[in-house]
């Protein structure tokens, strides 16, 4: 999928193209930008993250792991008689529930987010342009589909040089 | 915008000079650097030695035995995992909350946390007397067909400072990625830019990236406020659920946490105080800071100091002649009455110079507090834990405590490795968060040129 990187220096500046570009029949795909700038990602209007929910399903499924283990080795698997005290105590099994509910929760906060933004990767089709390590420090791209006159839209909003690319697969 | 918020900005950055800023500890690190670090690396070597021969002579080489059968190993697990407290307390709670002020100290307090962690982790692990076996305390289908109790409060400890330590270090990592990308395209070269490129990830500033980014770090953030204030609650119900004098109390959780704040904020005092004036940070680390701090010191502490009240009320209102002896007679009067008085100076009468704006606002004078604090809170686990212990229910078994020389190198040992660590961080970790700097200066640019309203819509979605 061939398409165009324009090169913007600043987040008001690279959201304005955006909008303007959607406006005019374009289709602006993603940005780059060395922080999350709010303007930028309205701009692009996209869906929100699905990570919360996958969140809230790993911290139930690790509750329930947690409390299933303590229930069923501490009141069926080898129940110990400690003076007649129930081997199925609720209340001692809050702690360990808790932390299983955080410790998959978290794990999954994490690996979700890796595996939704498909990192890790050593390489991208946007490293070899030249001057794109500046998207981490001071400069913003804007991704759009390379359709006739998208180069001079962009040129026209105000993009500092505009260079082609080709996202192998469509992965911006 | 208020005066409040102009402070806590970085100086006239624009977003170049900002990362080239926030990256020069590690593009160009100063020389001290080393020096400072082969005296710790001393300690660590001490540190090390200390834990062989524990290894091989057993811990009977420590001061501890029956009565006082815990004592330093616990005394500096529970001070180091209260230190660790404060890093997620910044980083998460004050994420949450919208405090803009985090943003030039979350990156060294979650070092700090990890750091802080590693020697905590430590100490109950030797304390095992056979560490080899440590994963008996984990339920795995072993031959001997056993499980482990978990009705003991003692796995209750390992599942919480394993998911602490676990969810640290993810935290931690998650706040890195952004700006060990931007450490990789500002490395001179080639190997720095593929050692920074690998722990990168491939990161590349994607909108759709930052979106899922972000929710991770709000999801964790709201996971890892519960878990800061469980896990010094399921440290303190080690004591509370015993039925020792003076360990026996409901108002142990809360005042442990309360505890582990303070005694954490006075860590990142102490570690911060140095390091804005040797990196020229003051731009960055202001006085607006520090006093943010020293305010939350004087806040836990207060609330310390009250645990201390309710816990003397509670030990005179029980009648209990066991309680009361521990309380109104061991602490202040016994053996160890020096350390009692010690601490309440330490952590009841020190951190009152706080009410002043001058204290706080003195970076050398907040420094010195906060060295009273850690030491106040050191003395605290000291007095809970070893006088409890030395008189209890049977005066025929009271003995008295000297700690050996291998829990004073355990100890020293500790610091050492926690300030080794800590140096490597600021060695090759850009330790001062860049997306999130110029995710504020972003925002308060917006926030000078636009209505009050607009602007409202441009603020950072924290």
């Amino acid at each position: 999928m061939s398409a165009l990187l324009g090169e913007f220096d600043s987040a008001d500046a690279c959201a304005a193209a955006i909008t303007t570009l959607r406006e005019r029949g374009h289709a602006p795909l993603d940005a780059y930008m060395p922080f999350p700038a709010k303007n930028v990602e309205d701009a692009l209007e996209l869906p929100p993250s699905p990570l919360p929910r996958f969140v809230f399903v790993a911290g139930i499924v690790g509750a329930l792991t947690g409390y299933l283990v303590l229930w069923w080795t501490q009141s069926i698997d080898y129940p110990l008689n400690v003076g007649g005290r129930p081997t199925h105590a609720a209340p001692a099994f809050i702690g360990i529930t808790f932390e299983t509910m955080v410790l998959f929760a978290c794990f999954t906060a994490f690996l979700g987010m890796l595996w939704l933004c498909g990192l890790p990767r050593l390489w991208h089709p946007t490293f070899e342009v030249d001057g794109f390590d500046r998207a981490s420090v001071d400069r913003f791209f804007v991704v759009v589909l390379d359709q006739d006159g998208s180069r001079d839209e962009l040129t026209r909003a105000g993009a500092l040089r505009v260079v082609a690319v080709d996202l192998e697969g469509g992965t911006t | 915008m208020s005066q409040t918020e102009i402070e806590l900005l970085p100086g006239s950055y624009d977003n170049r000079t900002l990362t080239d800023r926030l990256l020069a500890p590690i593009t160009s690190p100063p020389r001290f650097l080393t020096l400072l670090m082969i005296p710790a690396a001393f300690g660590t070597l001490a540190l090390f030695g200390a834990v062989a021969y524990t290894f091989l002579v057993g811990i009977g080489a420590w001061g501890n035995n029956i009565p006082v059968a815990w004592a330093f190993a616990i005394i500096n697990f529970v001070w180091w995992i209260g230190i660790g407290h404060a890093g997620t307390f910044i980083s998460a709670v004050l994420l949450l909350l919208e405090q803009r002020w985090r943003t030039s100290l979350n990156r060294i307090a979650e070092g700090m946390t990890l750091f802080a962690l590693v020697q905590a982790g430590l100490m109950p692990l030797l304390h095992l007397g056979r560490p080899w076996f440590f994963y008996w305390l984990i339920p795995y289908p072993a031959t001997m067909e056993l499980w482990p109790q978990f009705m003991s409060t003692l796995t209750w400890d390992v599942a919480a400072v394993t998911t602490y330590t676990l969810v640290s270090i993810l935290f931690f990592y998650l706040g890195l990625i952004p700006d060990l990308a931007a450490a990789r395209d500002r490395a001179k070269t080639l190997r720095r830019r593929r050692a920074y490129g690998l722990f990168a990830l491939g990161w590349r500033g994607s909108a759709r990236h930052w979106r899922h980014y972000r929710t991770a770090q709000l999801l964790l953030a709201g996971l890892a406020t519960p878990l800061v204030l469980s896990v010094h609650s399921i440290v303190s119900m080690d004591f509370a659920i015993a039925k020792l004098p003076g360990w026996h109390s409901t108002i142990f959780p809360p005042y442990f946490v309360a505890g582990a704040i303070f005694s954490g904020f006075a860590m990142v005092v102490t570690l911060v105080v140095p390091l804005r004036r040797v990196y020229r940070l003051e731009g960055i680390i202001t006085v607006r800071h520090l006093d943010l701090m020293a305010k939350m010191i004087l806040l836990t502490g207060l609330i310390v100091s009250y645990s201390y009240v309710s816990e003397a009320f509670i030990a005179w209102q029980s009648g209990d002649t066991f309680e009361r002896h521990i309380t109104f007679v061991t602490r202040p009067l016994g053996p160890f009455a020096p350390v009692y008085w010690l601490m309440l100076a330490c952590n009841v009468v020190v951190p009152q110079s706080l009410w002043f704006s001058r204290v706080r606002k003195t970076p050398l004078a907040l420094w010195i507090v906060a060295l009273f604090v850690q030491v106040g809170m050191w003395t605290e686990r000291f007095v809970l834990i070893v006088t409890s212990q030395h008189q209890d229910y049977l005066p025929s078994s009271w003995e008295n405590y000297t700690p050996s020389l291998i829990d004073g190198t355990l100890f020293f040992g500790t610091v050492s490795f926690f300030v080794l660590l800590f140096l490597a961080m600021l060695r090759f970790v850009p330790f001062l968060p860049i997306a999130e700097q110029k995710e504020l200066l972003h925002a308060s640019k917006r926030e000078r040129t636009l209505s009050p309203k607009e602007a409202g819509d441009v603020r950072p979605a924290r």
